[in-house]
């Protein structure tokens, strides 16, 4: 094992590389992502404007896009060796992912959109599990209600939850913040970070917001981490960098 | 939390559209469930009317299907009448002597008919009255006791109340009736009623005679249930039914001292035993002019043969003979059956099974415009870990929910029809059929092609799996659009 492998990380990305193909045919490159590592329990922001591409990052963490080239290790485990579904597995084992928008599936009660997160592992089911967590996140009482009948805040609460749910190593919070108020803010911030303080879970949390960044020790700047520009495609312009 | 709850809380969130659809299956299968029932009415009508307890029907010439329809189901007119003497052929000696007693015919040669020896039961028929709408029927009290109905042929006819006819009877003479059970719920017949005939045709002119109601048959299934029996005796000596002659022998007087006793089973009972002298004042039917034999006819003749291998022959020589001809009534009704109730039916079928087509279509074209707005939700579970495999699934159980869901509904609804149309489709088939009758059986072995193996299973059991495979075959589309769904792009929806 080198030492860019030794488990006192929790992921470890090493020259990741992603493009998109424009409709004319040419590869845009969009990530590269030279080196970054985040310990077990570790808590980091990741800073940067709207639309810089900070979600595609996480999207390619969690394997829900695959990288084109690079590693993603997670527990000694290369995510771009997976096939897609075994990244969906890997992703339901290990990851919890808090998104922008919450994504709370409106047929569910608060308590079965904590128990779905548990329905996709092999470990299934825990309703003792999901019901701790909604009293966690302060909605016991709402465990019955379905997101329409929740606040905004509430909704965000559920989905800290669920993300939690299947006890993973990594979370990822995709700007968990930009749709709640101001006074939600805090809440949800401090929310997931003592949770998963509690949890022992790594977080990553995307932001755009410097009030929420400023809370964190390691603050990573999005510009700094991904240089896609330095990333050339060609075989020549690959062989001709420094 | 199981897949199909998953499917299930996603068919619930979208209560009206998934109602609408599943209703539409539920039409669908209800059409083709009263579909199947017709069928098996209609098969099973068949089957009770060709097992019927004779083997050959032999009647005027003329045409086949009409003589058939005619004698087994009491449709259409009779083609013509063979004489009596003729019907006396297929009796043995003691019985052709009783019976030409009966007829004021004496029996100077002693013998038994030309066809006696192939015969075990000949029973003979008198047509052209109604009760009603109804027909009346001539005939012995052996249609009651000696024939045998339902499909092993072994089920004899039983009276909810009363008994048989007799030939004659201390109390009502030659003027007794027996009423089918559709008959008296329709007519409103009572045991102890008197009831009267009309000549010809329902509205005919009526008869004055009238007959004595003793006994009401067990509904039965056959077209017994929609007819009135009374004795061959009783049907001559209704006004008009004798045959004109010029040189008829004028009718003589037949009295209880010389008219049988109870006909319900052998001629030597008829014939030998003596009759309790009766006083006929209060009671004039009890003396009454029989008709002579040369005016007697009879409309046709219910042969049971001693064997099947005597069958051919004996339809050969009858119907190489002059007087009559000899059908047989199974393959009548088969070929009538095949001709033209089968395509029918298939035509039916094929027309039910494409209303299912479109039903499950409809649910494919549900399914497939939710998937729009349902692909975030499709992406949100892709990200908690579902694999592509697992959100195809829920749709497919979405889908089936839907088919399978909407198909029990319309099971229900159908035999739900099925039990409030029983009561006018029993009355005007004779055929029973409630919530719980299931469409006749089809052979699983024919179905494969390996012939008929005996392994009959309903129709309707068929159905569940077809169901099954429709709704999973509709909901494949949307299934693969979902298992196509692109999560990162579609998260962001």
């Amino acid at each position: 094992m080198s030492m860019s492998e030794r488990p006192t990380s929790v992921l470890i990305l090493e020259n990741v590389r992603k493009s998109f193909r424009e409709p004319d045919g040419r590869e845009l490159p969009i990530l590269h992502v030279a080196e970054f590592r985040l310990a077990p329990g570790e808590q980091a922001v990741l800073v940067g404007p709207s639309g810089c591409g900070k979600t595609t990052l996480l999207h390619v963490i969690a394997g829900i896009r695959r990288a084109d080239a690079g590693r993603i290790l997670m527990h000694g485990t290369d995510l771009l060796q997976l096939s897609e579904a075994g990244r969906d597995r890997f992703r339901a084992a290990n990851v919890g992912y808090i998104f922008q928008t919450f994504n709370l599936l409106p047929a569910f009660t608060a308590l079965e959109n904590v128990l779905l997160g548990m329905t996709f592992t092999r470990r299934g089911r825990d309703e003792r599990r999901a019901t701790h967590l909604l009293e966690r996140v302060g909605l016991a009482a709402r465990a019955r209600h379905k997101p329409t009948a929740l606040s905004v805040g509430e909704q965000q609460r559920v989905a800290v939850a669920r993300a939690l749910a299947n006890r993973p190593q990594l979370l990822l919070a995709d700007e968990p913040t930009a749709n709640v108020d101001r006074g939600n803010q805090q809440q949800i911030i401090d929310l997931i970070r003592d949770t998963c303080r509690e949890e022992r879970v790594a977080l990553l949390l995307v932001t755009h917001a410097r009030e929420v960044a400023e809370q964190f020790d390691r603050v990573e700047q999005y510009e700094t981490l991904n240089r896609p520009a330095v990333v050339e495609v060609t075989p020549a312009a690959e062989g001709g960098s420094p | 939390m199981s897949l199909w709850r998953i499917a299930w809380r996603s068919v619930r969130q979208r209560a009206l559209a998934s109602s609408l659809t599943a209703f539409s299956m539920a039409l669908g299968v209800m059409l083709l469930v009263a579909v199947l029932s017709v069928h098996g009415v209609i098969e099973r009508s068949f089957r009770n009317n060709a097992s019927l307890g004779y083997n050959m029907i032999v009647g005027a010439k003329g045409g086949k299907l009409q003589l058939t329809l005619n004698t087994v189901y009491y449709l259409s007119q009779p083609i013509e009448n063979v004489p009596y003497d003729f019907y006396l052929e297929f009796l043995s000696a003691d019985r052709r002597a009783a019976e030409m007693k009966n007829a004021l015919h004496p029996d100077q040669d002693r013998r038994d008919g030309q066809y006696a020896a192939y015969v075990e039961l000949a029973i003979p028929l008198c047509l052209g009255d109604y009760f009603g709408p109804f027909r009346v029927v001539g005939t012995t009290p052996e249609m009651f006791d000696r024939l045998r109905f339902g499909p092993e042929e072994n089920e004899q006819y039983e009276f909810a109340e009363g008994r048989n006819f007799r030939l004659w009877s201390p109390e009502h003479g030659f003027f007794e009736a027996v009423v089918g059970a559709t008959v008296a719920r329709e007519m409103n017949v009572k045991l102890g009623d008197r009831v009267s005939m009309t000549h010809g045709d329902p509205e005919g002119l009526g008869h004055g005679q009238k007959y004595t109601v003793v006994g009401i048959l067990a509904p039965s299934g056959t077209p017994q249930d929609r007819a009135v029996f009374i004795s061959m005796e009783g049907f001559y000596l209704m006004e008009g039914h004798a045959k004109p002659l010029k040189d008829a022998a004028p009718a003589a007087d037949l009295t209880p001292a010389s008219a049988p006793q109870d006909g319900s089973s052998g001629d030597s009972a008829r014939a030998a035993d003596p009759t309790p002298p009766v006083t006929a004042a209060g009671a004039p039917q009890l003396v009454q002019k029989a008709l002579p034999m040369e005016q007697r006819e009879v409309t046709s003749i219910l042969v049971r043969t001693v064997s099947p291998l005597a069958t051919p022959g004996l339809q050969n020589t009858i119907n190489e003979g002059p007087s009559a001809q000899a059908v047989l009534p199974v393959r009548e009704i088969y070929l009538l059956f095949d001709m033209f109730v089968r395509p029918a039916q298939s035509m039916l079928l094929f027309m039910s099974g494409l209303i299912c087509i479109v039903s499950g279509i409809s649910i494919l074209v549900s399914i497939y415009n939710s998937m729009s707005e349902r692909r975030h939700e499709i992406a949100v579970m892709r990200a908690l870990g579902a694999e592509r495999t697992t959100v195809m699934a829920v749709i497919l159980w979405e889908a089936v929910i839907l088919g399978f869901g909407g198909g029990v509904f319309g099971w229900l609804m159908g035999h739900g029809l099925n039990a409030l149309a029983g009561p006018v489709i029993e009355a005007r088939t004779g055929v029973s059929i409630g919530f719980f009758d299931f469409a006749p059986g089809i052979d699983l072995a024919s179905l494969v092609g390996a012939g008929g193996g005996g392994w009959e299973i309903s129709t309707e059991l068929v159905l569940i799996p077809a169901l099954l495979l429709l709704a999973a075959g509709v909901g494949l589309l949307p299934a693969v659009t979902a298992y196509r769904t692109d999560v990162a792009d579609s998260l962001g929806k």
